[in-house]
């Protein structure tokens, strides 16, 4: 297992060199400042670090699924990407472009080769336009096949599943799931070579997903499309993705081909993600594990690696070497104090609890006990405090960043995983401690 | 076996629109027992929220109850019958408003919604909102009522509830405010929660958090819940029975493995197929043909009869009886599908439709979908069409 560049970069190097990639994403930063320009200057805000550092390529005719909870900075990436909004830092090399630096018409020339779905079909169509024109109006905007453009909206229509006869209807006369295909329906009407997709499916029930799911593979490999693929639900982009790449509170945090991270994910996040889908199916083996607290702050998200707050495997300290059961204990402990999830009026009944084998032995022990003290006597935050700088804090997982690559397990493709418990071990599989 | 908890009958519940009648709930019959968990789930427009909101009596105008009968804890929550002139009136022992206020809402049933923004205030406080609930509904005083407020907070897993306490609902996350409502649903310790779509809007981490913080709950409170939901998997996690509603009626009920492993109703498999898996890759998905029609002029006879890939003429005619076709040693099953009747399914011809494959080639074959759909409502796929 070794360990990746500083940024942890997948992308085959500047400019994209590879033939296979259509797309390379390098170091992708996007910071938004809190309030406007002005204020936020004046008071030195600190921004809401969206999207931090993010890198991978995206082959020429795959699809790349994108998945992460609300508010992970999916679709801001997806947006930088495009640069619909303006990247903090880093490069998006477009076949050779680096999206980030062109501007004017270059910039506008690109863009018809990249496309973008989003969620909400119905807001995402202008209702006072006519299906047909909808169709039509990326053509004029790129002032493409003048002459033939009702013809080929038309055309469109059909390929996408719809009647082309109903060219002249108003948005509101389609179902969901028909809306949709409209928006497919005009995101191919310049030609691209890549689409974003952001949620395209997610508003529609099952039965309709499955309709849409499908049109959308058979576009793809007549028309030789990429696409990336956002969305949070795990079902579907496990069936529509050829690789996977995981974010968690702006950071990718695991990326790998469909079948590897499902089968084999390396990265903690991505297995509580995986756990806590519910199986439509009542005989389904495995009992659902839960991930507990909330997503902090992406104003001061956590050093080291952002998922530490909450990971049920993070590392504990150097200096110490307590057996798996202590450390879990601890690990929880401290949790619960900073949470403050428990009533602590009989410090006995307490350490009974968290502790049923005893305290630790030395200095972890001694910490332990005086936070047992603090809690009895009411003093939570003295206590979380003491309990997360020795513990939490002087962990690996909090002092520096993760970035590997491990060796996938099914198949060859590239298995990147943003955790420490790949740091040196490359064939010991990671101890179930949970 | 004693009475159940809740028993629905014959649920007919209406919108009266300009486009027409909406027959949102159309005789829908099911019940739930004294500490169970029972789904209601379906596509949206089923008619399950409308189901959820006639059990609490909470449709607003246009809509109104036309028919049927909901009984809980043998009072008549629900009881509408027919005058010996033909009108539809409610009986004298159908509850009064007042009487549902005061002695069936946050008391013995509570409801929690989809979207928790609607039912806290967002100008109050949570803690000051939660209080005052326990206070009317639990006939207590200020601090008592903030005791049991915080230690409410604290059980459903809200970090640092003292502090938690005084903030105001837009400071919490979905997540923890769907807490807060569950919080809510339980303080006055009811005997049936009614939960229309809790997790739907939350991401798959917290849905796992309230799933199994529901599951706890019930366990140690044995609340019935009456869970509404379109997801598969949530109803496969957590319900004891499941009744499966389409366009209006409940077409299937069973326990919950047989509903996955012994599936009896065409619509409800298809259902199961068409859905992407989590935990296997499915190679390719099988969408439900079409769209679900209108509810304000559902198909004749069998009304999934449009889309169903068995459909036959006769199912064109009769419209399937509700009934139970379990075997004797066999827990309940029941089914709405001629398949299972004697009206001729056998001998009748397929229907000319594209769920029936009776377009092998053809144009709406290679579109497979939800196409063809009139926007006056008349359901596409049909072969006249
Ligand atoms: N206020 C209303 N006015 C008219 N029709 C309504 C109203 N509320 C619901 N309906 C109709 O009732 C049917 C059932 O709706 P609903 O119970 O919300 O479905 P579900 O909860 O299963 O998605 C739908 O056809 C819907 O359009
Ligand atoms: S780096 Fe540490 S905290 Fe982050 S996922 Fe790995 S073990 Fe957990
Ligand atoms: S009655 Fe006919 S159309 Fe309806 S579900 Fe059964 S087979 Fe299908
Ligand atoms: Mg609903």
């Amino acid at each position: 297992m070794s360990e990746a560049d500083g940024t942890g970069a997948l992308g085959t190097g500047a400019g994209g060199t590879d033939d296979d990639t259509i797309l390379s994403v390098q170091g992708l930063t996007k910071h938004f400042s809190q309030s406007d320009g002005m204020l936020s200057a004046l008071f030195d805000e600190p921004p809401v670090r969206a999207v931090e550092d993010v890198s991978f390529d995206v082959k020429r005719g795959e699809t790349l699924g994108l998945v992460g909870e609300s508010g992970c900075g999916k679709s801001t990436l997806a947006r930088t990407i495009l640069r619909l909004v303006d990247p903090t830092d880093g490069a998006v090399y477009f076949e050779g472009d680096n999206l980030a630096e062109l501007s004017g018409s270059n910039l506008r020339e690109r863009r018809r080769d990249l496309q973008m779905i989003f969620q909400d079909p119905q807001s995402s169509l202008d209702p006072r336009m006519k299906v047909g024109p909808i169709v039509e109006e990326p053509m004029k905007a790129h002032g493409l096949y003048k002459g033939e453009r009702e013809e080929r909206a038309r055309e469109l229509l059909e390929k996408v599943g719809l009647d082309p006869h109903h060219y002249n209807r108003y948005p509101h006369q389609f179902s969901g799931g028909q809306r949709q295909r409209i928006n497919l329906a005009r995101a191919l009407s310049v030609n691209p070579d890549f689409i974003v997709c952001d949620e395209p499916v997610s508003a529609l029930d099952v039965s309709i997903q499955a309709q849409v799911l499908n049109t959308m593979q058979e576009l793809q490999d007549e028309f030789g499309l990429t696409y990336l693929f956002i969305a949070h639900d795990l079902s579907v982009i496990r069936h529509i993705s050829d690789r996977v790449a995981v974010m968690y509170l702006g950071k990718l945090v695991e990326l790998a081909e469909t079948e590897e991270l499902f089968e084999h994910p390396e990265h903690p996040y991505t297995k509580a993600l995986l756990d806590s889908i519910p199986v439509p199916d009542p005989r389904s083996e495995g009992a659902r594990s839960v991930l507990e607290g909330d997503v902090p702050s992406p104003i001061e998200p956590p050093s080291g690696c952002r998922f530490r707050t909450r990971c049920p495997r993070l590392i504990q300290p150097d200096e110490f070497s307590m057996d798996s059961d202590t450390w879990k204990a601890v690990r929880e402990f401290a949790r619960a104090v900073d949470r403050r999830t428990f009533e602590a009026d009989d410090r006995a009944a307490v350490r009974a609890e968290f502790f049923p084998d005893g305290t630790p032995s030395g200095r972890a022990g001694t910490v332990v006990d005086d936070a047992l003290d603090r809690v009895a006597d009411d003093e939570w935050e003295d206590a979380a405090e003491q309990l997360i700088s020795t513990f939490a804090d002087a962990s690996i997982c909090a002092t520096e960043e993760p970035s590997y690559s491990v060796d996938p397990t099914i198949g060859d493709g590239e298995h990147f995983a943003a955790c420490h418990l790949h740091r040196d071990d490359v064939e010991a599989p990671a101890p179930a401690d949970d | 076996m004693s009475e159940p908890l809740l028993t629905v009958e014959n649920l007919k519940t209406q919108f009266f629109t300009e486009e027409g009648t909406v027959r949102a709930v159309d005789g829908v019959n099911f019940e739930v027992n004294e500490g169970e968990l029972v789904g209601l789930v379906g596509e949206s427009g089923a008619g399950k929220s409308v189901a959820a909101q006639s059990i609490m009596r909470l449709v607003e105008e246009p809509g109104r109850i036309v028919d049927g009968t909901v009984t809980f804890d043998g009072k008549k929550l629900v009881d509408i019958e027919e005058t010996p002139d033909g009108r539809m009136e409610e009986s004298d022992e159908m509850l009064s408003n007042r009487e549902m206020r005061e002695q069936v809402r946050g008391r013995e049933i509570a409801i929690v919604f989809q979207d928790p923004m609607e039912s806290l205030n967002p100008v109050f406080k949570v803690g000051a909102q939660l209080r005052e609930f326990i206070e009317l509904n639990r006939g207590v005083n200020e601090s008592e009522a903030k005791t049991i407020a915080v230690d409410m907070l604290r059980e459903v897993g809200i970090p640092e509830p003292e502090a938690r306490y005084d903030d105001y609902p837009h400071e919490f996350s979905g997540g923890m405010r769907q807490r807060v409502l569950i919080a809510m649903a339980l303080a006055c310790e009811p005997r049936l929660i009614i939960a229309d779509e809790p997790t739907t809007a939350l991401d798959v981490t917290v849905e796992g958090q309230i799933l199994d913080l529901v599951s706890d709950l019930q366990e140690r409170y044995d609340t019935a819940f009456l869970w509404v939901t379109h997801d598969m998997g949530v109803v496969a996690e957590i319900c004891d029975r499941v009744n499966v509603m389409y366009l209006g009626e409940v077409i299937e009920e069973a326990e919950v493995d047989d509903l996955f492993h012994d599936t009896k109703h065409p619509y409800t498999e298809a259902l199961l197929r068409s859905m992407p898996r989590p935990d296997r890759s499915v190679e390719s998905l099988d969408p439900i043909k079409g769209v679900m029609p209108e509810a304000i002029n559902p198909p004749s006879g069998c009304r999934f009869h449009t889309r169903c890939p068995e459909a036959r003429e006769a199912c064109k005619e009769f419209h399937p009886e509700y009934q139970d076709v379990s075997d004797a040693d066999e827990a309940p099953h029941a089914v709405s599908c001629i398949k299972y009747e004697r009206v001729g399914y056998e001998d009748s011809d397929p229907l000319q439709t594209e769920a029936t494959g009776a377009f092998a080639g053809g144009l709406a074959d290679m579109r497979g979908d939800d196409d063809g759909r009139d926007p006056a409502g008349v359901p596409g796929g049909e072969a006249d069409e």
